[in-house]
């Protein structure tokens, strides 16, 4: 037998980026209360976002968006037996140190909340808990990653029902992607300068044409051909947030967005799951949305 | 020898990483998702991932029944943490309650889900696998160990836990099952292991 208690490492980078790995192919959902994490968890969720109102409702209601309580956090956690993640408010680094105090399994530094500091993000290499970060294009993410992120989702513009920016936000960070890897050594350094992001993360995507951590997205998606569109166009999963627990027969849309999602490239499969869900949300045309009501454009 | 033909389980979770590895070993490596594809194979790897998602999705797709025949046939199969659950005849909550989620059953091996703890608690280290020089980079996210081996089963690593030793790989003819993701390291061995037993076992029927 080993003691491996010399070499053993907690909340390193592969520690914290491998649980997103494992996440892969799969759908998160976010859940008010234990009753709908059971259903995600039943529905086939890899995951659950715990959060006391979800974006339709923050939208609606309006108020200062804040970290949940902490016993509807622990509820949630007693119900389920996959990760469960929280949101924390960008910068608010204090609601991240609770959040990992009471062993969420990730921490989702969220523009969904109202920001707590509008020019720093978390340090998220302070932390053992692993972090997911909203991202609108390239630089963006790198920046997140930067500062520690182990997992990028694209924001996507929560709460609406809408996927037109969620589309917008992956084809922009893959297309991103796929520009730098046609770039030789000299011509990075411009790259990063442009995206504003650190030369080291630029030209390790520049050769590997790929994120160094998983990219999930979310913000819109309603439908299991919203999913399977969202897998189609290089996301490795999918945040579900109002789609689902807004709709008229959550436990069906959620086992169908899972299916659709695991079979996204069979559009027999994504045909079948369609059929008879009932009600999606009714949604929001983001034509309608004044600017300041725009989640995605918080966080810099 | 053409190189053999492993499938990895496709349905969620860390399949380019096995994929990868696999290749870099030897194999012939492809993704599979539905049951047509099990006949090609000449074994099976089960990757990480959510073990309670992939079990209802083999169970929704058909593929249930079709691999728990495969692998009562002798079809070697390799599974890492989920992958070791799904292979186990019973899982565990981290409590010990029984957990009923759909399994594979293969394996004489009663796993405990999340057994180190929460995702704050997950780690890497190096420990000792029996029948490898020198020590192997373990990745343990989330991670089961084993709370019960069946006399079949031989125990390859253990490591120390605060209730005692546990078992964290173990093997059954050519059935392997980690309870760490090999995968997520640069070390091959775990899966040149299993490549070598698809190997050996080639041509002769049943495997052991």
């Amino acid at each position: 037998m080993t003691d491996h208690s010399a070499t053993a490492q907690r909340g390193t980078d592969r520690v914290k980026r491998g649980l997103a790995d494992m996440l892969k192919g799969g759908v998160i959902m976010d859940v008010v209360t234990p009753e709908q994490a059971t259903i995600a968890e039943e529905a086939g969720a890899v995951a659950v976002m715990a959060l006391e109102r979800v974006p339709a409702d923050i939208r609606s209601q309006g108020g200062v968006a804040r970290m949940s309580d902490p016993s509807m956090i622990a509820a949630i956690t007693a119900a389920v037996s996959i990760p469960v993640m929280a949101k924390a408010r960008i910068g608010h680094f204090v609601e991240a140190q609770v959040l990992q105090s009471l062993g969420v399994d990730y921490v989702d530094e969220s523009e969904v909340l109202t920001p707590a500091d509008e020019a720093n993000h978390i340090d998220k290499h302070a932390f053992t808990v692993p972090f997911v970060c909203g991202a609108t294009n390239l630089g963006e993410a790198l920046r997140r990653i930067n500062e520690g992120a182990a997992m990028i989702r694209s924001k996507g513009e929560a709460g609406t029902g809408n996927v037109v920016e969620a589309v917008r936000h992956i084809r922009a960070i893959t297309g991103e992607i796929r520009r730098l890897a046609s770039l030789s050594r000299d011509e990075r350094y411009l790259a990063a300068k442009q995206l504003q992001a650190p030369f080291a993360l630029v030209d390790e995507i520049a050769e590997s044409g790929q994120l160094p951590v998983v990219l999930f997205t979310a913000g819109g998606i309603a439908t299991p051909a919203d999913a399977a569109l969202m897998m189609q166009l290089g996301s490795d999963g999918v945040f579900v947030g109002s789609g689902i627990f807004k709709s008229g027969d959550p436990a069906k849309r959620a086992r169908a967005i899972v299916e659709a999602t695991t079979y996204a490239d069979d559009a027999d499969v994504v045909a079948k799951v369609s059929h008879d869900l009932g009600d999606a949300m009714v949604g929001i045309n983001l034509d309608d949305l004044p600017a300041s009501e725009r989640l995605a454009q918080r966080g810099w | 020898m053409r190189d053999p033909t492993i499938g990895v389980l496709a349905l969620q979770g860390d399949v380019v990483e096995h994929l990868r590895m696999l290749d870099d070993v030897g194999a012939r490596a492809l993704p599979v998702k539905r049951a047509d594809q099990l006949d090609a194979l000449d074994g099976i790897v089960l990757p990480g991932g959510e073990s309670t998602t992939i079990g209802k999705l083999l169970a929704l797709y058909g593929l249930m029944e079709p691999l728990r025949r495969r692998l009562a046939d002798g079809l070697p199969a390799f599974g890492t943490c989920a992958g070791a659950i799904l292979l186990s005849r019973a899982t565990r909550f981290p409590d010990g309650r029984p957990s009923d989620q759909p399994l594979l059953g293969a394996m004489d091996t009663v796993t405990r889900r999340n057994a180190f703890g929460r995702q704050v608690a997950s780690f890497e280290a190096d420990i000792g696998v029996r029948g490898l020089d020198g020590p192997v980079h373990a990745v343990f996210i989330r991670a089961p160990w084993f709370d019960e081996v069946g006399p079949g089963v031989e125990v390859l690593a253990e490591v120390d836990t605060p209730v005692g030793a546990r078992v964290v790989v173990a093997r059954q003819g050519r059935l392997l099952a980690s309870s760490f993701h090999p995968e997520l390291a640069s070390d091959g061995r775990l899966h040149a292991m299993f490549v070598a037993a698809v190997r050996a076992g080639k041509g002769t029927g049943k495997g052991s």
